[in-house]
């Protein structure tokens, strides 16, 4: 079942993301798709993240999907203009790729070509929006018509945890009005924060228009946490968890990381308007059985 | 057309005198007028777009995009933001509201939303910009905002999901770009 058909029938959905290998090679990407293919419905396949050189996410994509798994192709802002975010779209299309993920992307100051070009031609609200349309409307951005067509489940992103925080809901209402279908949040850490956000989305009735997938992190080490907490824009860890994931030895953190997320996965499950969760464990990905199953979402629940 | 690099700026003018200045110039027969004679000038036209160029740095961090969003973002300029973003902030937003990448700066959309807010225009923030157009860069927005050629930058289409505020003020109603927008 796909993921769009999966959580169309309202079940619960589960996606992760990995990150392509630094290398022209798209085995790692195989042997990952193997590991997951019967635990996720679908695997988010990341854009240079972090504004690194990676292989391109077109191509991991299409080798999760030769490997038997659903792939999310990601699509950031940050490296291409408008012409080549639209031709991605049709390639992605013709190769059976069916999931896009937009988001704005980092930017190029925190990774290893600090001295690129930002593009950042359209932001992520317009690039849906010009997806949409091209699917929609079956032409490009400036009129031109697409025989066919391309075929696509548009996704976005929302990091309901960042400031303006009365502004987050809106802000995913501009993108479920600009063509999203789904959205991946950013970790979730702080899950009553996130019940919070929910709320407000739920009043401006937007669970009904689009699938929300919060995003849980299993954290692997105390260099991780550290690093989470500090490092990466817009994550942000709580004391108490923080000091939970301390607390433990240092070669427990991965086991107490664990189950951290299978227990935050069981509490927004119990959220309403919650149709699935993303796993963000790129690198980590080995983690994903026995969180998922801790959690009680197996892979029998997946009807497989 | 090259331009210095986008940094966020915090706004020079007070929030509730730049909606009271932004009734005054609202387009209206006298300043059109006014500006088809400007454009039409040899001399006039650059003397006033680099007015324009030396007001609007001064106030507001202005990078002449030449479609300016100001009216309608608590007149924070959204092309101050790194990422040069119009349809409001990243995800990388520090606790605090600094920018992501300039963290000892504030994130311009969350000023743009504070300030906008404060006045009861907080729905401005809901409306959809469309992509710009490039090959505008340095031309006066002023001039092009009197000539109407701004309509259709932005689109209420997402104006009317939900919440509250008063959007106040006139709306431009998209025409131009026929792909988006348009209807």
């Amino acid at each position: 079942m796909s993921l769009r058909d999966r959580l169309t029938a309202g079940s619960f959905a589960v996606t992760a993301e990995i990150s392509p290998p630094r290398g022209a090679s798209t085995d790692p990407v195989t042997a990952t798709a193997a590991l997951l293919r019967d635990w996720v419905d679908a695997v988010n396949v990341t854009d240079n993240q972090g504004s690194n050189v990676r292989l391109a996410s077109w191509a991991g994509s299409l080798a999760a999907l030769h490997a038997g798994l659903e792939p999310v192709m990601q699509m950031t802002c940050r490296d291409r203009n408008r012409i080549a975010l639209q031709s991605d779209l049709l390639g992605a299309s013709a190769l059976g790729i069916r999931n896009i993920l937009v988001m704005t992307g980092d930017h190029p100051k925190f990774g290893d070509h600090p001295e690129a070009k930002p593009v950042f031609d359209l932001d992520s609200v317009q690039l849906l929006w010009t997806l949409r349309h091209m699917r929609d409307q079956g032409a490009v951005l400036t009129g031109r018509t697409l025989k066919p067509p391309p075929d696509c489940f548009l996704g976005a992103v929302e990091n309901p945890a960042a400031p303006p925080a009365e502004f987050r809901a809106e802000r995913l209402g501009k993108k479920i009005a600009a063509g999203a279908q789904f959205v991946q949040t950013q970790f979730v850490f702080d899950v009553a924060a996130f019940a919070e956000w929910m709320a407000q989305v739920r009043d401006l009735g937007l669970h009904e228009q689009c699938y929300i997938l919060p995003g849980v992190g299993a954290v692997r080490s105390r260099n991780a946490l550290d690093y989470m907490r500090d490092k990466v824009p817009g994550v942000y860890v709580p004391d108490d968890v923080y000091r939970r994931l301390r607390a433990v030895p240092a070669d427990q953190t991965a086991a107490e990381g664990a189950r951290l997320a299978a227990e935050t996965i069981q509490q927004l499950s119990a959220i309403e308007g919650v149709a699935g969760v993303h796993l963000l464990v790129a690198g980590n990905e080995q983690a994903v059985p026995g969180i998922l199953d801790s959690a009680g979402v197996r892979a029998e629940d997946h009807g497989r | 057309m090259t331009t210095r690099p986008p940094i966020p700026a915090h706004p020079r003018l007070g929030t509730r005198l730049a909606y009271r200045l932004q009734r005054v110039l609202r387009p209206r027969p006298g300043l059109r007028w006014l500006s088809t004679r400007i454009e039409a000038s040899g001399l006039a036209r650059p003397l006033f777009t680099k007015t324009e160029r030396l007001t609007k740095d001064t106030l507001f961090g202005c990078r002449m995009c030449g479609q300016c969003a100001l009216p309608v973002t608590g007149y924070v300029c959204p092309m101050g933001c790194p990422k040069e973003l119009r349809n409001g902030p990243c995800g990388g937003v520090g606790a605090d509201g600094g920018c992501e990448v300039y963290p000892e700066k504030r994130c311009v959309w969350v000023e743009a939303f504070e300030r906008a807010a404060s006045q009861g225009r907080g729905a401005d923030l809901r409306l959809l910009h469309l992509p710009i157009d490039h090959r505008r860069w340095g031309e006066s927005s002023w001039l092009n905002y009197w000539q109407g050629r701004d309509e259709g930058l932005w689109t209420r289409e997402a104006g009317d999901t939900g919440g509250t505020g008063d959007t106040g003020g006139d709306r431009h109603v998209p025409h131009h770009q026929p792909a988006l927008g348009g209807k």
